[in-house]
């Protein structure tokens, strides 16, 4: 089962090691971990995933309730929230296998944002599982390099919302 | 005013009246600071004593206990004594030095990252950046100790914001953390839903915890069990919340309690489970414990509840707030008498059948039994760790309004002289045994200086058979009798020792009066190391 956290701490230092420390120490997962200021710069918001039975998943929020510099623990599955992700792939390319890198872009309206004589980067910005697919995709050739931000999520527009 | 000024002020805000250190560079500007304060210093002999010190003071004052160390290896040195304090949930405050703050990252003499070394067992650390940062720090670090679930707060401060002014101190009245808001009233549905299911039980057992301790609540709980008749066990860590004589306990469960306590907890339909936190020496199945019945979890931490094992109704709040709030109600509970038969033929039929151990050695069940009949009504017994702690757990008998205390969570071994200390200062009127093993007594026997110097009378017993027991018990039950470093024969000849700190010294073996010579040992308050020599192979699992 995956889980989503959203969680608002205190923007200070040493937060981001007790959250992720936290996570070592009691052996849960963390699937991935974003972190950024919020429109309040004291406080920052870190959308974590993570995965477990419903007892751990539990557990995972009440230890971070616990922790004395989280403000708030929002958690949602992903019918709830939007959610995204930024991935930036360097694939090694030939004349061979260009047409069939640019055409499943195409298809994943993912973009070509920089290019050499051999090499071309390619980034997406997708649900998480979208931007798993391209990856799969891409598989076949040459991959370089990968950086992915991990998913980023919000709880979806509802009225009367606090 | 400095900053070492400004965090003397703090303590003497916070009413503090005696802290447990030792200096260092890194803390000098502070201790300075603090020769013009009442406060009572007590110099102990190695750092993580200072915590024990302060966790044996908590745990009799009800305030946080204090304690101060330098930099680097004193600041690690009090690591044990915090995680120690942390698995008990005992208030503390500790206050380490750090090196400038210029300086902090560069790895120089007698730096250690003690924030980040103790993340994992304490409720909360401060880095001092700003030195007039302080005042609010403090003020939170001891609300954070002492309130909610209690704990170990951190404040590491550098050298140069100890000596740093500060521009007008000023103590706040009261705190302002968007973070921390610990439950205190419990939740009326759910209220209401423990009312019903205590109405509707008839074989219903309450489990008291730690958490009962803490929360000052054992005489709501006492008058509870006995207003509604239901019976009741202890973890470890709850012994004492029940008089040992109370008709309607039945005495600790785990693996190292009384078969019939497990029973009981076994046979019921309702468990009330209070301020426990379902440790797994206390229950060894968690899943089983909600078999065939309904499963209350009373505590203030709510990350306890369903951690071990899933109730049926979680309660969170304080104790002693939860209780009150239960019997505003009128409860009618059903007739609970043939159940409360049932467990007394049980604890009949299982009585204690150690066979008694003669000749050279002295009994331990016989002498833990005498010990705490002839103790004062008020007195406080200290259980280190080991096979002596088992004992106690089992055969001293605890009264009213009498104390009992050890290391449950952490098992941290040479706990109780040092713990000794910080309840005799603590309440000077009490009396204060405490009881250990020979390994325990060597881990701490340093602070017999420091009870000799500040004259702190506490009446030690060493329990001693020439062995680690309860690790020599292990790899004779697991390994046949394959010892393995365990053997810690011969010395130190414990009547030197005594005579060295200028303490009264006992000699107790099975050929001498032990009636005789714990009434030596109880009479006067003075320091007494009382020696006594048991069986290798008294067993705390017999």
């Amino acid at each position: 089962m995956k889980k989503i956290y959203s969680v608002l701490v205190e923007n200070r230092t040493g937060v981001l090691s007790k959250v992720a420390g936290l996570f070592a120490r009691r052996s849960f997962n963390i699937d991935s971990l974003a972190v950024g200021e919020t429109e309040d710069k004291a406080v920052s918001r870190m959308t974590i995933v993570s995965s477990g039975d419903k007892c751990v998943l539990e557990q995972v929020e009440k230890q971070l309730n616990k922790k004395l510099d989280v403000i708030k623990v929002k958690t949602f599955d992903e019918f709830d929230s939007i959610s995204r992700e930024l991935m930036l792939i360097k694939v090694k390319y030939n004349k061979n296998n260009r047409r069939d890198i640019m055409e499943n872009c195409e298809i994943m309206h993912a973009q070509i944002v920089d290019m050499s004589k051999s090499y071309m980067m390619i980034q997406i910005c997708d649900v998480p599982e979208r931007v798993q697919l391209l990856l799969s995709m891409l598989r076949g050739i040459s991959i370089a390099e990968v950086a992915r931000t991990g998913t980023l999520a919000l709880t979806k527009c509802i009225e009367n919302e606090k | 005013m400095n900053g070492a000024d400004a965090i003397v002020k703090c303590l003497e805000k916070e009413k503090v009246e005696v802290l447990f250190g030792y200096p260092g560079v890194a803390i000098a500007p502070f201790y300075n600071s603090l020769l013009s304060s009442d406060i009572q210093k007590i110099l102990i002999r190695t750092e993580q004593n200072a915590a024990h010190c302060a966790s044996g003071y908590a745990r009799i004052s009800g305030k946080p206990g204090v304690c101060v160390v330098t930099s680097g290896p004193g600041a690690t040195n009090l690591i044990t004594g915090i995680a120690t304090a942390f698995a008990d949930s005992i208030p503390l405050v500790a206050i380490t030095g750090q090196v400038n703050s210029a300086m902090i990252g560069s790895d120089v003499f007698q730096e250690a990252d003690i924030t980040g070394a103790v993340e994992s067992f304490v409720k909360y650390s401060y880095l001092v950046r700003d030195v007039n940062d302080i005042p609010r720090i403090f003020k939170e670090a001891f609300f954070i100790a002492n309130s909610g679930r209690k704990g170990p707060v951190l404040i590491d401060i550098p050298i140069d914001i100890q000596q740093k002014t500060i521009n007008n101190f000023k103590y706040p009245d009261s705190i302002t953390m968007r973070t921390y808001k610990p439950t205190v009233d419990g939740n009326a549905a759910q209220i209401r839903k423990v009312i019903k299911v205590v109405e509707k039980s008839e074989r219903p057992i309450m489990c008291v915890g730690g958490g009962v301790l803490l929360a000052d609540a054992k005489d709501i709980i006492r008058d509870f069990a006995k207003k509604y008749q239901i019976p009741v066990v202890s973890t470890m860590m709850g012994l004492g919340a029940m008089d040992s004589e109370n008709p309607l306990y039945y005495g600790m469960v785990g693996n190292n309690g009384r078969f019939f306590a497990n029973k009981a907890l076994d046979r019921s339909d309702l468990v009330l489970m209070v301020g426990a936190r379902v440790a797994d020496r206390a229950v060894n199945r968690p899943d089983m414990i909600t078999e065939n019945k309904i499963l209350v979890h009373i505590d203030v931490d709510p990350a306890e509840i369903g951690k071990n094992v899933g109730p049926t109704i979680p309660l969170v709040g304080d104790i002693k707030r939860i209780f009150g709030q239960i019997t505003e109600n009128e409860i009618t509970v059903k007739d609970h008498t043939d159940w409360i038969n049932e467990l007394n033929e049980e604890k009949k039929a299982h009585p204690d059948n150690r066979p008694v151990i003669g000749d050279e050695y002295v009994d331990s069940k016989i002498f833990l039994n005498k010990l705490s009949s002839k103790m004062e009504n008020d007195a406080i017994y200290i259980a280190d760790v080991g096979q002596n702690q088992i004992w106690a757990t089992a055969f001293f008998n605890i009264k009213e309004n009498q104390r009992f205390m050890t290391s449950g969570g952490m098992g941290t071994m040479g706990y109780s002289i040092p713990a000794g200390i910080g309840a005799k200062l603590a309440d000077g009127k009490k009396q204060v045994v405490v009881g250990c093993g020979d390994g325990a007594f060597q881990m701490s026997m340093m602070e017999l200086a420091t009870m000799n110097q500040f004259e702190v009378p506490v009446k030690i017993i060493v329990f001693r058979n020439n062995y680690l027991g309860m690790v020599r018990e292990y790899q004779h039950y697991t390994w046949q009798d394959h010892y393995s470093m365990v053997d810690i024969a011969g010395k130190p000849d414990l009547s030197y020792i005594a005579k060295a700190y200028d303490m009264r010294y006992i000699k107790l073996d099975g050929r001498k009066d032990m009636e005789e010579s714990i009434d030596d040992f109880l009479k006067n308050d003075d320091s007494v190391l009382m020696e006594v020599i048991v069986d290798p192979m008294d067993l705390a699992k017999a």
